[in-house]
C-alpha cells in the first residue's frame, strides 16, 4: 500500500512529488509513458518562471522539475493510468501496462489537452497539414505558407516561432482583439512575416490526404472565402483531462475539477487534485507548481488525520 | 535492441527491399515526443525483432526522405512491405496502442 500516488508530470506533478517526497511518503508519480513533463514539453523559451532571470527551455525546466522530485525519493514511472477507483479508503490505480497500485491518497495532476476546433477531417489531417504542436512540427514548413489560429499567449508564440521556418504566417482569430499577454502580442504583431486575420474562424479544412488550406468565415459580416496553405497549426486552448475520474469525483459547470476553497480537496475523501485541470483561469507553470505544493500538504495532513 | 539508422544511401538495402516489413521512425534530437516513443520503439524491436525490423531516419540529416515521404509531423512512424508504405502512424503512443496498431504485422 502506498502513501500518495499522484497522476501527472507536469509542474503541478513534480511539485507535489517534491513536497510529498520531502515529508517522507515516498510518492509514486505515474508520469505517462509519451508525455510525461506535460505541455511544457512542447513549449521552447519560458521566460516568466520565477528564479530564471535569462529563461530558459521548457524541457529543460521540467527535467530540472524531475530531477528535484527524485533526488528526495519521487518513484517516477512512465506509464499511463487508464483506470482508477477512488471511491474507497483504499485508492486504486491501473496502469496501461498492466500494473495496479494501491494508495492512501491520490492526487490528480492530468492537466489539460489542447481543443480541437471540432471540425470534419481534422483528425484524419492531424500530422498531414494539421499540427497542435509548431516546435514539433515547425521544420517540415520551411518557406512554406501555414497559419495558426488563436489568440492567447500559446498562439502568438507558435506564429512568432514558425516565421523561423515559413515564408509567411496568418495569424487568425475570431475577435478583434487578442487575450495574450501584452508582451507576446506586440512581439507578433511586429513580426514582419505574420498577417493577422481578424474577425474570423476556419469553418473548412481543405485538400484529400494532406492540407490544402481552409475555409475562412468572417464573423462580422458572414461572408466566406478560401485561403490555400501548406500547414495549420491550432492553439485555441486547453480542456481540463478529466476522463479518468469524472464519474468518481465532482466537477464544476465547466468540467474542472471541484475543489474546496483554496484547498486542493476534491469531493472524495483522500484524493486531492492540483494545477491546470482545476484551473480555469491562471494556468501558468508556477500557479500549477503552487497548487501542486499544497495538494501534496493536503494529503499530508490527511495522512497524519488517518493515524 | 537499438534501432539501426538508415540513410539515403542505405535506405533501399534497409528499407525498400528487405523481405520483413520495416518499421521507419523518422524523428529528430529536438523532438521530445520522439524522445519518449523511441525506447518503446526498442522494447518493441527486442520482442517481436524476428518479423518487424524497426530502423530510425534523422530527418534533420536527411531533408530529402522525410519529403520524399511527405513527413510533416513527427514522430512518424512508416511501415513499409514489398517498398511500399503499407501502414502510418502519427504522433507519440503508449506501447499498447502501438502493439495494437502493428498487430498484423507482428501476429
Amino acid at each position: 500500500m502506498r502513501e500518495v500516488i499522484i497522476i501527472g508530470s507536469g509542474p503541478a506533478g513534480y511539485t507535489a512529488g517534491i513536497y510529498a517526497a520531502r515529508a517522507g511518503l515516498k510518492p509514486l508519480l505515474i508520469a505517462s509513458s509519451v508525455e510525461a513533463g506535460g505541455e511544457l514539453m512542447k513549449t521552447t523559451e519560458v521566460e516568466n518562471y520565477p528564479g530564471f532571470p535569462n529563461g530558459l527551455q521548457g524541457p529543460e525546466l521540467m527535467d530540472a522539475f524531475r530531477a528535484q522530485a527524485e533526488r528526495f525519493g519521487t518513484e517516477v514511472l512512465l506509464d499511463d493510468v487508464v483506470e482508477v477507483d477512488l471511491k474507497n479508503q483504499t485508492k486504486i490505480v491501473k496502469t496501461g501496462n498492466g500494473k495496479t497500485f494501491e494508495s492512501k491518497t491520490v492526487i490528480l495532476a492530468t492537466g489539460a489537452a489542447y481543443r480541437e476546433l471540432g471540425l470534419p477531417r481534422e483528425k484524419e489531417l492531424s500530422g498531414y497539414g494539421i499540427s497542435w504542436c509548431a516546435t514539433c512540427d515547425g521544420f517540415f514548413f520551411r518557406e512554406k505558407v501555414i497559419a495558426v489560429v488563436g489568440g492567447g499567449d500559446s498562439a502568438m508564440e507558435e506564429a512568432t516561432f514558425l516565421t523561423r521556418f515559413a515564408s509567411k504566417v496568418y495569424l487568425i482569430h475570431r475577435r478583434d482583439s487578442f487575450k495574450a499577454s501584452k508582451i507576446m502580442q506586440e512581439r507578433a504583431l511586429a513580426n514582419p512575416k505574420i498577417e493577422v486575420v481578424w474577425n474570423t474562424e476556419v469553418i473548412e479544412l481543405l485538400g484529400e490526404g494532406k492540407l490544402s488550406g481552409v475555409t475562412l468565415r468572417n464573423t462580422v459580416d458572414g461572408t466566406t472565402k478560401n485561403l490555400d496553405l501548406d500547414g495549420l497549426f491550432i492553439a485555441i486552448g486547453n480542456d481540463p483531462r478529466v476522463w479518468l475520474v469524472e464519474d468518481q469525483v465532482e466537477l464544476t459547470s465547466e468540467k474542472f475539477i471541484k475543489v474546496d476553497g483554496r484547498s486542493s480537496k476534491t469531493s472524495l475523501p483522500g484524493v486531492f487534485a492540483a494545477g491546470d485541470v482545476i484551473d480555469p483561469t491562471y494556468r501558468q507553470a508556477i500557479t500549477a507548481a503552487g497548487s501542486g505544493c499544497v495538494a501534496a500538504l493536503d494529503a499530508e495532513h490527511y495522512l497524519t488525520d488517518l493515524e | 535492441m537499438s534501432a539501426k539508422h538508415v540513410t539515403t544511401s542505405s535506405f533501399q538495402a534497409d528499407v525498400l527491399s528487405s523481405a520483413k516489413p520495416v518499421l521507419v521512425d523518422f524523428w529528430a534530437e529536438w523532438c521530445g515526443p520522439c524522445r519518449m516513443v523511441s525506447p518503446i520503439l526498442d522494447e518493441i524491436s527486442s520482442e517481436y525483432g524476428e518479423k518487424l525490423t524497426i530502423v530510425k531516419v534523422n530527418v534533420d540529416e536527411e531533408p530529402t526522405l522525410a519529403q520524399q515521404y511527405g513527413i510533416t509531423s513527427i514522430p512518424a512512424l512508416h511501415v513499409f512491405q514489398n517498398g511500399q508504405v503499407v501502414k502510418q502512424i502519427v504522433g507519440a503512443k503508449p506501447k499498447p496502442s502501438l502493439l495494437a496498431d502493428l498487430n498484423e504485422f507482428i501476429n
